[in-house]
């Protein structure tokens, strides 16, 4: 009994710490949906996104400000910030690249990604900020059945309800608006879609900033678990994989492509990782990955791509 | 890009070229000494207080005393994000700068001192390691430029386990117990595992090596597993973020936070605050006498640099890391000092600072002079001990403020003393560097 | 005037313009004789062995280490972002091979053979890694190579052989002996880096304009266009991942004696090998002489950045010029890529252009 709550426990806390990547990985699907961009920039957005948030709320507090007040003008001030964010790398990034291949994009996003990096720490600054908006410690649960029960931690189950929340929203979003729709087209074929008249700039502006916005929600939770600091760019790096496996495109593979990482790499680490050194979920997503690319190219969720000459 | 552009780029990197020269030429009577810091990147939390103590202590003597016996100190900063090749690139820039070169380097990184161990020994400038680096450069006669003031991580190891011996209530109890060492994955963490080992076998407790790596986000399996193995004891050897993670990674598995305790790079605010009243009964080694608070010295410093606004710490003044900070730029500039008795008030080579820091002798009339009583201990430094000194406390975060709770503990060197000898010497017949004979003066 | 190529030898010889030619024998004469005289009566800017150890050293190491990306990603199209991997195989290989692996009962190895053991072991692990890309292409792969990132950063930081048991798990290089000739002082270790990157350069530059290069190309500019020509592209991809991750391997080894002497795996972190991708990109996609500029660029800004505002009597940060110096890099990764997509070794052409039409431009 004591084993199998174990595993439970890693499972459960694996699940949960998965679906916090993915609400990093669906700001990378949201800007690959629409533009077909690979956006590197994404883990650098929800670093500015929660220096943003957590400078102002410090800001707010000591002018003396009520608390929920100070909370909901620092969302706002940070929204503002990611909105400024998302004109300018529309306006001055891919604006001029419009329909050119996808990795010239891509690499574009890695330049970015370094603007947006500096300038962010540059402006808010590079100390770690203590950020507390939801609650971080832990349920003890099935105590009854298994010995120690089993630990889940509070912030990990409000990540997975907010994460739950936002697809729901993303997914109506897409499916009934019609910039969701105009989104989608534009994913298709830039310049098909520029040719029966969607404005194309306004569209991607759009999509970049949910995509910001997708990335305050992920800095309001990542920030709580770390403190909001430069660390947190690395964040980017952990969803890479969750892509991978879940497909570009497919925003509930994003999700499913957390669960699969999350639970992946900490039961690995913990069953696995004493046998052969410990430390092994800094590479284990990846190498999870790279097994799913070798099986299904496009991912779990992604569109077969079809090529022509 | 146009070709207008391109030339303009040209032109800068020809003022580059030109100008570089012009810069080893200034400050014929000034003292050089260079501050590798990292202020960016995932370390920059715990980077900036130190360096932030560093520069207001330099500033202070410039100030206060115009430097050095009238020697000013010209001091310069070189970001290595805690990168050993940008260490390197640093070291490389500024060693020879200034009237008589750089007076000895402290790059807070154990990663880039074991870098520059080598190179030092090559150019003949001294390494300032206060609480880092390599632990066996105590054995002077063999790493001559190396100077771990104040404390190795052998000695580090050792005092935290007679720490948590004192609180099971003997050294017997540790037989049969499980301790953790949840370690960042680098040179750093690596290096108090041959003492654990020494001592786990003495004392019959058995050694669990947890391994975090960089930059230390992501813990929680860490943490699960030692959720299921209980162990009795957890010791934290972290760095920058990886620090406040497994504060709040032990809160969130419910274990105990007073039975974890960090070693004295883990035991500053940065490592606390973000986790809020979760780090409360947290514990961690000081370096040296004390950690945070003000002493004489600030009192000196607010006086003659910040009421001037040239100093440059915010909420970081008199923090654990920018005291540190302060006590580092101290011992170099005393090594300097005590150098000057031998070689004359000017700029100094770093051979001839060497001398100085390794006949160094710090004893606590000189430190209350300083102002820095209450700050630490006597510091003797011999050809046989780099280290100097090597006590240490254990401190205790109650929510808001860092706590002692412990008298003074002294490494034992009959434990750590074999290890020196044995890995320091192995480095010398690996590098063929004949050790010195302690005995005869210099 | 003009030159005109009169026989297929001429059209195919390596340096196709008079001036060119000769500015590049000047160039290797000044790189091979003049600067180490200068250096030897230390003439200025030689005063100190700043120059040469702080700036000509790691340029000419990141140039190899560039030329070796620019393979793959410029003349194959294969994006990787996990170059910095393959240096740490070149570095941790050419020390096991220098310091002698007694398992097998291998003594130590000379110096350049443990350096070129070095890179062929990088070049085996980039073939196996260069795999997927038969099966998964652009942005997919560029994710898939930073699988190699990661899981070379956590092999040699936890398999002790790697590092021969050393407790701190940070090891230095073997006694620099090149044929009996021990490597010391900054002009020599600078002679040993330049004569590796003159030979790769050779190399590399005769590979790329050869039909091996040629088909890298091919496949580059559309793969399955270059399929249908007879063009295999297992042969063509496969082969660029070797002899990029040759070259980069060898670099890494380089760089690992050479410039660090003391090194641990962060050496060769994701950081690396965005650096060493930016470069490329700076420099010129698909151009070795970009691979040199884009390493200039890359060293010097950042030289530049700290020393203008000292000179300027500006004062400011190190963390503020570490941040400016992100976002410049940033913005002329972006400005290139939107601007002048082939780099800074493209602006260069443009010149070039204009020299063989001298004096007469149409």
């Amino acid at each position: 009994m004591q084993e199998l709550g174990s595993f439970l426990e890693v499972l459960i806390s694996g699940l949960l710490a998965g679906v916090l990547y993915s609400l990093v990985a669906l700001g990378f699907v949201l800007i690959f949906k629409a533009s077909g961009v690979f956006n590197f920039a994404q883990g650098a957005m929800v670093l500015l996104a929660g220096l943003a948030l957590v400078r102002a709320l410090d800001f707010l507090t000591r002018l003396g400000f009520p608390g929920w007040l100070a909370i909901m003008l620092g969302f706002v001030f940070a929204a503002l910030v990611m909105a400024l964010c998302a004109f300018l790398v529309q306006r001055y990034v891919l604006g001029p690249l419009i329909n050119q291949n996808a990795l010239t994009m891509f690499m574009a996003t890695i330049g970015a990604t370094f603007v947006i990096e500096g300038v962010a720490q540059f402006v808010f600054g590079s100390e770690v900020y203590p950020l507390r908006l939801f609650p971080t410690d832990a349920w003890i649960a099935a105590e009854a059945t298994f010995p120690g029960g089993i630990l889940i931690n509070k912030l990990d189950v409000w990540g997975g309800v907010i994460a739950g929340l936002l697809v729901i929203a993303l997914a109506l979003f897409f499916q009934y608006t019609k910039t969701g729709r105009a989104l989608r087209a534009v994913a298709d074929d830039h310049a098909a879609a520029q040719s029966v008249g969607i404005p194309i700039d306004w569209i991607w502006f759009v999509v970049w900033l949910v995509a910001g916005l997708v990335a305050l929600v992920a800095a309001a939770i990542w920030g709580t678990k770390l403190g909001v600091q430069f660390s947190i760019t690395f964040l980017a790096l952990k969803a890479l994989p969750v892509l991978i496996i879940g497909g570009f495109t497919s925003v509930p593979g994003a999700i499913i492509g957390g669960l699969i990482v999350g639970a992946g790499e900490k039961v690995a680490e913990v069953y696995l990782g004493p046998f052969i050194g410990g430390g092994i979920e800094y590479w284990f997503a990846y190498v999870l990955a790279l097994a799913v690319l070798m099986v299904r190219p496009q991912g779990l969720y992604g569109e077969k791509i079809i090529e022509r000459i | 890009m146009s070709v207008k552009a391109f030339k303009l780029a040209l032109a800068a990197v020809g003022g580059l070229a030109l100008s570089s020269p012009v810069v080893m030429a200034q400050g014929q009577n000034e003292q050089f000494i260079p501050l590798l810091s990292y202020r960016t990147g995932a370390y920059a939390v715990n980077g900036i207080p130190w360096a932030n103590g560093v520069s207001d202590y330099f500033n202070l003597l410039n100030e206060r005393d115009g430097g050095i016996n009238g020697v000013k100190i010209a001091f310069e900063e070189c970001e290595t994000g805690y990168a050993t090749d940008k260490g390197v690139e640093c070291y490389e820039r500024l060693k020879g700068k200034g009237a008589t070169g750089a007076a000895f380097f402290n790059p807070l990184s154990t990663g880039i001192t074991f870098a520059l161990t080598e190179k030092t020994l090559a150019d003949k400038i001294p390494i300032i390691t206060m609480g880092y680096g390599r632990a066996d450069s105590k054995n002077g006669a063999v790493f001559a430029w190396n100077f771990p003031f104040l404390g190795t991580y052998w000695s580090a190891a050792d005092i935290a386990m007679q720490h948590v011996a004192k609180e099971m209530g003997g050294e017997d109890k540790l037989k049969g117990k499980k301790i953790a060492l949840v370690f960042h994955d680098s040179p750093y963490g690596k290096e108090p595992i041959p003492t654990l080992q020494v001592l786990a076998k003495k004392y019959g407790f058995t050694l669990m090596e947890l391994p975090v790596t960089h930059p230390g986000v992501e813990q929680k399996s860490t943490w699960l597993q030692i959720r299921q193995n209980r162990p009795d004891y957890v010791l934290l050897w972290g760095w920058g973020v990886m620090n406040g993670t497994s504060v709040k990674e032990a809160a969130a598995v419910a274990y105990p936070r007073d039975k974890v305790i960090g070693v004295w790079w883990s035991g500053a605010e940065p490592d606390v605050l973000p986790a809020g009243d979760q780090a409360i009964g947290y514990k961690a080694l000081t370096l040296g006498q004390s950690g945070a608070g003000e002493f004489a010295v600030h009192a000196a410093l607010k006086q003659h640099v910040y009421a001037k606004n040239k100093g440059i710490a915010k909420d970081d003044f008199a923090q654990v890391l920018y005291n540190r900070g302060m006590i580092n730029a101290m011992l170099g500039v005393e090594g300097i000092r005590k150098a000057m008795t031998r070689y004359g008030n000017k700029p100094l080579t770093g051979e001839q600072i060497r001398w100085g820091l390794e006949n160094l002798d710090l004893p606590a009339e000189r430190i209350k002079e300083l102002g820095f009583e209450g700050m630490l201990t006597p510091v003797k430094i011999t050809c046989n001990d780099h280290e100097g000194a090597r006590s240490a406390r254990v401190q205790q975060w109650d929510g808001k403020q860092w706590k002692m709770i412990s008298d003074m503990y002294t490494a034992r060197q009959e434990y750590t003393e074999p290890l020196v000898k044995e890995i320091s010497s192995k480095y010398a017949e690996e590098k063929k560097i004949t050790a010195r004979d302690c005995s005869k003066p210099e | 005037m003009g030159q005109f190529k009169t026989s297929y030898a001429k059209d195919m010889v390596i340096f196709p313009i008079r001036q060119d030619r000769i500015g590049v024998y000047l160039l290797l004469g000044f790189a091979l004789v003049l600067l180490p005289l200068m250096m030897a009566f230390h003439v200025p800017p030689f005063r100190t062995d700043y120059f040469l150890l702080a700036i000509l050293l790691p340029f000419l190491i990141l140039s190899l280490a560039a030329i070796g990306v620019n393979i793959l990603v410029g003349y194959c199209g294969q994006i990787s972002l996990g170059s910095g991997a393959f240096m740490a195989i070149g570095a941790y290989m050419a020390y096991k091979f220098g310091t002698g692996i007694s398992e097998i009962g291998l003594p130590p190895l000379p110096i350049v053979f443990a350096i070129l053991l070095g890179g062929l072991s990088a070049a085996f692990f980039g073939v196996l890694f260069g795999l997927p890309s038969l099966r998964i292409k652009g942005l997919y792969l560029a994710v898939a190579t930073l699988a190699a990132q990661f899981f070379f950063d956590w092999v040699f930081l936890r398999v002790k052989w790697f590092t021969n048991y050393a407790p701190s798990g940070s090891v230095s290089a073997p006694e620099l002996k090149f044929f009996g000739y021990l490597v010391a002082t900054p002009v020599e270790k600078y002679m040993v880096a330049l004569i590796f990157v003159i030979v790769f350069a050779l190399i590399a530059k005769n590979l790329v304009r050869g039909n091996i290069g040629r088909q890298w190309m091919a496949i580059r500019d559309m793969d399955i266009a270059a399929e249908l020509m007879g063009i295999r592209p297992l042969v063509a991809k496969l082969s660029a991942f070797a002899v990029s991750s040759f070259i980069i391997g060898v670099a890494g080894a380089l760089w690992a004696f050479l410039r660090l002497g003391t090194w641990e795996p962060l050496a060769f972190d994701i950081n690396r090998s965005l650096e060493l991708l930016f470069m490329v990109i700076i420099g010129g996609l698909g151009s070795i002489l970009g691979s040199f500029l884009g390493a200039a660029f890359i060293l010097i800004v950042p030289i530049f950045l700290t020393v203008l505002p000292a000179e300027l009597g500006i004062p400011i940060t190190t963390g503020t010029v570490s941040h400016l110096q992100n976002v410049i890099f940033g913005g002329m990764i972006c400005c290139i890529l939107i601007k002048e997509p082939l780099g800074f070794a493209r602006l260069w052409q443009i010149g070039k252009e204009k020299l063989r039409m001298w004096p007469f431009p149409y």
